[in-house]
């Protein structure tokens, strides 16, 4: 082709192919985006405003998805549900992993294999792990009862009373992403600079001082991407509710994307509540991400 | 420095080791249940350590449906998408990163907004869309509707910017072409954080229960997730140590290469997180 012109022609001049070549290379990619990810979004919103059995032609109902969904309970619980599963999952979590993290954060052998087995719950199936926990956690013959018995405790339901249900499905949650969530802090803290902390040594501070003086505003701009994915991953649960509970009992573990998935692929006909309580989860993640980004952005220390 | 021994160093290495135990327990039970019969799986005290082992646990897993069939798809869609999205992803990276265009900057804001939009909201379209593309017995939507993997385009570029242009001019003036520059200048410079993105790719297909759920409609075309999620899915009382059997051939495999490759995997991880 035209390569030897390459050198000889005017600056900034560029052949019909080079002009599109851009466009080409990025050509599947945003192909597949368009398809699968921003029509579907639009598809998802136009039909929250519908009436629709996936069969018949969709009829326009303006707001009555959304006026149906908020006049349920069972609607306006799994918001709530979502929520306090969200909170427990983020803020214990976040705050166990960071104070993980320091306590293991020297290069030991111990601190090594601890970290390193923490983390291995991340790479496994959460079915696998929802399934070995609603082993452990059975109210009959499960591990956990035994050993509750064992110091004079009484049992637990567990998954089977809605009182327990919802604290079982966070303690998994929980289990599953502690080692993950301290693995990233710990990097983070690795990246401090360690000079900061021997002038905080002759300054005589303690190690509390230096954790929210030093440690703390360094590491901040990844604690502040780790806030926004847990937040948003903790909206998203399904496996664990769908393995543990489906969303029982009664409803008491039923969150949003539980809810979603009942009214589009088990109660028939519904299709048009579960579009609209889709775009409600859109905007739950979306409002709270733009939130984060301008609340907290301003005390994000970057370096 | 003298190492000394503290009552403090000796609490937080015993609270270590309790740590250790919370988190490996749960996997070492999920595996002794495998290999006990009914009747010791109920038994109290627990034992820690099975009778004998039943081995028959998982020949009864393996003959209840067609779990060659669940492992074969599971092996098609992890690396069927795989493969896609190495296709896809390696040249809208380079573009993204190494070509001045109009619109680039709209473009990757679109690819941005597809990481943070989740399939637990977009899933009944694709749904619907598979259905009436008349897809739903067939592998495919558990395949394509990941075929543009948005985080991955961006760390790749990422990772192609910090190459500098002069590597890419050179190479230009010895007359290779865009393909050669690909394979030669950029891949060789991208290839830990490819083989990163991939893995965790790998990873999170092989363990995905979400997407199969709503996308596969017969055992035809069940991943293992599936088919070990059917183990509880039968009426009446579950048999747990089938139940956990089954777990083990999920999960054994990807404990084995974490143990072998841990360093790596949690680097990519670590890495994905934090950039």
């Amino acid at each position: 082709m035209s390569k030897n012109t390459a050198i000889s022609r005017p600056a900034g001049y560029q052949t019909p192919w080079e002009k599109i070549r851009p466009y080409v290379y990025i050509l599947p990619a945003m192909f597949f985006l368009a398809v699968f990810v921003i029509y579907p979004l639009f598809d998802v919103v136009v039909r929250s405003f519908q009436k629709w059995n996936l069969i018949t032609e969709p009829t326009w109902v303006g707001w009555e998805n959304y006026a149906y969904n908020f006049r349920r309970k069972e609607f306006t619980d799994a918001i709530l549900h979502t929520i306090i599963y969200a909170v427990f999952v983020v803020g214990v979590g976040l705050s166990l992993s960071t104070l993980f993290a320091v306590w293991l954060s020297k290069n030991t052998f111990l601190n090594n294999l601890t970290r390193n087995i923490m983390f291995m719950p991340h790479v496994i199936a959460l079915l696998s792990v929802a399934m070995v926990w609603a082993w452990i956690m059975n109210k009959d013959n499960g591990l956990l009862n035994m050993v509750l018995n064992f110091f004079g405790l009484p049992s637990l339901k567990w998954v089977d009373s809605s009182d327990t249900a919802m604290m079982s499905v966070i303690i998994v949650a929980l289990w599953k992403a502690i080692g993950y969530n301290t693995m990233l802090i710990y990097a983070a803290i690795q990246n401090v600079p360690a000079e900061l902390y021997e002038a905080a040594d002759l300054d005589n501070a303690g190690s509390v001082k230096k954790f929210f003086k030093i440690t703390l505003p360094m590491i901040s701009p990844q604690m502040f991407m780790l806030l926004i994915t847990a937040t948003t991953g903790s909206f998203r649960v399904f496996d664990t509710i769908r393995v543990m509970t489906r969303g029982g009992p009664g409803t008491s573990t039923q969150v949003l994307v539980y809810y979603i998935y009942k009214q589009a692929f088990i109660l028939q006909g519904k299709v048009g509540y579960a579009f609209a309580a889709a775009v409600v989860l859109m905007l739950m993640i979306g409002v709270l991400t733009i939130a984060y980004f301008r609340i907290l952005s301003k005390r994000v220390h970057y370096q | 420095m003298k190492k000394r021994i503290t009552v403090g160093s000796v609490i937080s290495a015993i609270l270590k080791l309790l740590l250790i135990v919370i988190f490996i327990f749960p996997f070492y039970w999920m595996i002794i249940t495998g290999f006990k019969t009914y009747q010791e799986t109920i038994a109290f005290p627990p034992s820690l350590w099975p009778q004998s082992l039943q081995w028959e646990n998982f020949t009864k897993v393996w003959n209840s449906g067609p779990y060659l069939t669940y492992l074969w798809n599971s092996v098609l869609v992890s690396v069927g998408t795989l493969v896609l999205q190495t296709l896809v992803m390696i040249p809208a990276a380079y573009a993204f990163a190494k070509f001045e265009f109009k619109g680039r900057g709209f473009l990757f804001g679109i690819v941005m907004v597809a990481f943070m939009i989740p399939q637990q909201v977009t899933f009944i379209s694709i749904f619907n869309m598979m259905s009436s593309l008349g897809w739903l017995k067939t592998l495919w939507p558990q395949i394509i509707p990941h075929a543009a993997n948005a985080f991955g385009i961006f760390l790749l570029r990422q990772n192609f910017k910090q190459i500098p242009d002069e590597l890419l001019e050179s190479a230009r003036l010895d007359n290779a072409g865009e393909f050669q520059i690909l394979m030669k200048v950029m891949l060789p410079m991208g290839k830990a954080t490819l083989v990163s993105i991939l893995m965790l790719s790998f990873i999170s297909t092989w363990n995905d229960y979400f997407w199969p759920f709503i996308m596969a409609s017969n055992t035809n075309v069940y991943p293992l997730t599936m088919g070990i999620a059917a183990l509880r899915d039968v009426e009446g009382a579950y048999d747990w140590e089938i139940i956990m059997a089954g777990n083990v051939i999920l999960v054994v495999p990807i404990i084995l290469v974490y143990a072998l490759f841990h360093k790596r995997i949690v680097r990519a991880f670590a890495y994905s997180g934090i950039k």
